[in-house]
């Protein structure tokens, strides 16, 4: 019983913490089409920022929550006008952009702060079920995914900003032809998924190795999930986090963490050969 | 008397093919100008070339007194110009009454008002508010992108093919809501169309297009004759 208490935190931990990770790139992906190859960077500067903060003496509440998204956000406002907006339908060519971007951010990293860098501690410390350990931390970050999740639906449901977004990604001529500049929705939402990446960087600094190239241990991951999903944002996003995140941490306590990670990816392989269209391209078609 | 549009030599391509030629016409304050042209003769790429799809390569459009040839296409849409497209491309999967609120989207604020006034003119999308644009019939669909671009309360609508596949019933309804309109509202519109009698019904004046240019102004007797004089490619 306690064993299966602590493996549903797992996989809670690992769905919420995979959807927190993707949904920035969801956003980007779904609504502009574009590759963001440095979305492990973005992490990577949420969790520099995260720990900056904190090291400077800020809450480190508000360095995770608040610092991490503002700042990644305003960096990801800052490439959009420099590079991403060239590269609207130009697939192959934002992929190698943004690989380029991702290699820079790292080397810029580097030269300014060094290989690695000391993290910050795990707030809220633990809880014991039965012989086995686990940490609130688990329960906040799967809070902080249902709040994103609420947002971001409420964002793109409930708000005037949402339905010109939701236009634009359908039929970007059209929405112009009613007066709308796609060019600064584009503008917007690259931002807003940054900053949400940025946050999700905040949020696993305290969890993760500081090092600039932090993001590379997530991006692959997130790539499938946001493939696996699907084109609608938050129902695809949602349940290829659910579903990868169970098989990853079932996997990683049936073998070892290393084929957890391998059963993953074949699934993820295998999921996309029967669903080409992701989950939601097949189960919740028209929904956003 | 201001002409709301003038169009002076006005030249656009699709990748390395001319298809238009050197448009010349001016559209008139208040005026209902009808195109008339055969299948491929260029009409849906004049309105694309004068909303800002594609650009000129020569020529120019002033749109209101002002220069409009290298404008975007929502900065003309904030000047007042609207398109109906041929197709009618209504965002599918967004609502009946969100695809409205789109016509709206330029606005300062969104006035809720504006959409019920309208509704007045169009009754029988009231009932579909909440569905999907995507589920509506190819009539309901005009009339809503119809309406859509009424919400913008555009100066000049440019209208492309409204009756292609409608019922009767439906393009009677066309006619008299727009002709209802331009009573109340400082209103101009080009339709580009084949079908002779809605045509006639609608404008003060026809042109004919063939090969990308204007080629001559059509009569009242001969297009209700159906003389049009439209060369069989
Ligand atoms: N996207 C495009 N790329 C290349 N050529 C095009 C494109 N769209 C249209 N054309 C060509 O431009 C010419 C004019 O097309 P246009 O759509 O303006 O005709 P139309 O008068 O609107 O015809 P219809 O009555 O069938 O709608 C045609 O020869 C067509 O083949
Ligand atoms: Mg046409």
């Amino acid at each position: 019983m306690d064993l299966a208490i602590i493996l549903a935190l797992d996989v809670l931990n690992g769905t919420a913490s995979l959807f927190l990770l993707c949904v920035g790139l969801a956003i980007i992906f779904g609504m502009m089409k574009i590759i963001n190859l440095a979305h492990g960077e973005f992490v990577m500067l949420g969790a520099y920022a995260t720990v900056i903060a904190t090291n400077a003496g800020v809450d480190i509440w508000v360095s995770m929550i608040i610092v991490a998204p503002l700042f990644v956000g305003l960096v990801g406002l800052l490439i959009e006008r420099c590079l991403i907006r060239f590269l609207y339908g130009r697939l192959v060519d934002s992929m190698l952009a943004t690989w380029g971007l991702s290699l820079l951010l790292i080397g810029l990293v580097t030269t300014i702060y060094g290989n690695t860098m000391n993290g910050v501690p795990t707030p809220l410390g633990g809880f014991q079920v039965g012989e086995y350990r686990s940490s609130w931390y688990t329960l906040f970050l799967a809070g902080m995914a249902v709040s994103v999740m609420a947002l971001v639906y409420a964002l793109l449901r409930l708000t005037r900003f949402g339905l010109i977004a939701r236009a634009v990604m359908h039929n970007p001529n059209m929405a112009a032809t009613l007066g709308v500049n796609p060019d600064r929705v584009y503008m917007i939402t690259f931002g807003i998924g940054a900053g949400l990446t940025g946050l999700a960087g905040g949020l696993l600094a305290p969890l993760s190795g500081i090092t600039p190239v932090m993001g590379a241990a997530f991006i692959a991951k997130c790539f499938i999930t946001v493939v696996g999903g699907g084109a609608t944002i938050i129902s695809g996003t949602l349940t290829a986090s659910g579903l990868f995140g169970l098989i990853n941490q079932l996997g990683a306590y049936l073998t070892t963490p290393v084929y957890g990670e391998v059963i993953l990816f074949l699934s993820a392989i295998f999921l996309i050969r029967i669903l080409p269209q992701g989950i939601s391209g097949r189960f919740f078609k028209g929904m956003s | 008397m201001m002409n709301v549009l003038e169009v002076q030599g006005l030249r656009a391509n699709y990748g390395p093919v001319p298809i238009l030629t050197g448009i010349e016409f001016d559209v008139g304050e208040g005026e209902y100008l009808g195109i008339l042209g055969h299948n491929g003769m260029g009409k849906t790429t004049l309105l694309k070339a004068l909303m800002g799809y594609l650009p000129a390569m020569n020529g120019a459009v002033r749109f209101l007194g002002s220069d409009v040839t290298r404008l975007p296409i929502h900065a003309r849409a904030r000047l007042g110009l609207g398109l109906v497209p041929q197709g009618r491309e209504i965002f599918a999967t967004l609502t009946v009454r969100e695809n409205l609120r789109m016509g709206l989207a330029a606005a300062r604020k969104e006035d809720s008002r504006i959409i019920d006034d309208l509704l007045t003119d169009f009754p029988r999308l009231v009932r579909l508010l909440n569905r999907p644009g995507g589920a509506l019939s190819g009539g309901e669909q005009q009339l809503l992108a119809l309406a859509r671009c009424l919400c913008a309360n555009p100066k000049l609508i440019l209208l492309d093919e409204p009756t292609e596949g409608i019922q009767p019933s439906i393009i009677e309804e066309i006619i008299e809501t727009l002709l209802a309109l331009r009573k109340r509202r400082s209103l101009s519109m080009i339709v580009v169309e084949q079908n002779l009698e809605f045509i006639a019904s609608l404008s003060d004046r026809v042109l004919s297009i063939q090969k990308g240019r204007i080629t001559g102004e059509v009569s009242r007797e001969d297009l209700l004759a159906g003389r049009v004089g439209l060369a069989v490619p």
